[in-house]
């Protein structure tokens, strides 16, 4: 099957969750609280930013406008970006760092599975790469929300206020847009929103390993998908953007 | 002596890699961890991270019995003076083509 136009939209979600995440967890080098974690942050950034390389590009060939990766990241302005609000929040303590980790590589390793299925063999072969990265992601970030949240009275304390804080940003994940009836039919990327219910029973039996509650939230924030940010994001995007934008075109 | 918050709190690891199969495990190094698994996870993004290995072993390093600097002459010396201990000692046969 030809690759589809309609997959743009998709595809920029996809590359910008990763992209801005990936970002996000690049502050942590040279702060995390030990060497080897330093290290593990910055692997996991580096494989976000990674997969956002090879999503964005794909996206940028079916625009069909000239644009790359390069440009899709550097040159686009908030309002143009389509990752979800969870991912472009201020990195936090360690604690909202981790959990956060925990339910995007958690619904990252649903989302990759579906895609390797994917009709559009780019995709599919870009997710059937970016999926074993996930699986370690969410191997990562599952071993630590236990450890935090069932280690002392300081990091279950704050392993709990990031998963209330966080909470009422996973909703947004599973938002499903009206218009693309017609790519899930053809097969080319999946339902989000049939990714819940697995997503949320491996939520549920990890917390509950982790001694952490579900906190009882009915309000899901939205908007990132559809280019309304946080405040975080374009702050994000200045420090982010401005090498690229202050030496246009240059090579190194 | 003071301890840094490492080492007061999270334990070492000794970590051995294995190249390929088939390969002994020979130690690379080691982590802080506080746990096997979290040893784990650490050892393979600090040393396996570049195709080095496809197997890892994570081995608490308070089990490790070591020999000491004292230990070298009577653990080791004794094998110098007996050259006959190594094959180099025996003259091979000119007969002898392949081995």
């Amino acid at each position: 099957m030809p690759p589809h136009p309609a997959l743009v939209p998709a595809l920029l979600r996809i590359g910008d969750d990763r992209l801005v995440l990936g970002h996000r967890t690049s502050e942590w080098c040279g702060h995390a609280p030990i060497l080897e974690e330093d290290v593990a942050l910055v692997n996991i950034a580096l494989d976000l930013i990674g997969q956002a390389n090879l999503v964005l590009q794909h996206a940028g060939a079916l625009e069909g406008t000239g644009r790359d990766q390069d440009a899709l990241a550097f040159f686009r302005e908030a309002v143009e970006f389509r990752n979800a609000l969870l991912c472009e929040l201020p990195k936090g303590d360690f604690g909202v760092t981790i959990v956060r980790h925990f339910f995007h590589s958690l619904f990252s390793v649903l989302q990759w599975e579906a895609l390797s299925r994917s009709a559009d063999t780019t995709l599919a072969g870009i997710a059937a790469k970016a999926l074993k990265e996930s699986r370690y992601h969410a191997r990562h970030s599952g071993g630590w929300v236990i450890r935090l949240g069932d280690g002392t009275d300081e990091s279950h304390r704050r392993a709990q206020e990031a998963v209330d804080a966080l909470w009422s940003y996973t909703g947004e994940l599973f938002m499903q847009p009206a218009n693309e009836a017609d790519l899930v039919s053809a097969g080319l990327t999946p339902d989000v929103s049939t990714l819940e219910p697995a997503w949320r029973a491996q939520v549920d039996d990890v917390l509950r390993r982790a001694t952490l509650r579900v906190p009882e939230v009915v309000w899901m924030q939205r908007g990132g998908r559809d280019g309304r940010h946080t405040e975080h994001l374009g702050h994000m995007l200045a420090e982010m953007q401005i090498v690229a934008r202050s030496h246009p075109g240059a090579q190194w | 002596m003071t301890q840094s918050p490492a080492e007061r709190s999270w334990p070492l690891w000794e970590v051995f890699t294995q190249s390929k199969e088939g390969e002994p495990h020979q130690h690379a190094g080691s982590v802080h961890a506080t746990d096997a698994e979290h040893a784990l996870q650490n050892a393979r993004d600090v040393y396996a991270r570049r195709n080095e290995a496809v197997n890892l072993w994570v081995v608490p390093s308070v089990v490790i019995t070591a020999s000491t600097p004292e230990d070298v002459g009577p653990f080791f010396d004794p094998a110098n003076d007996k050259a006959y201990r190594h094959p180099q000692f025996y003259k091979v046969p000119k007969g002898v083509k392949v081995f």
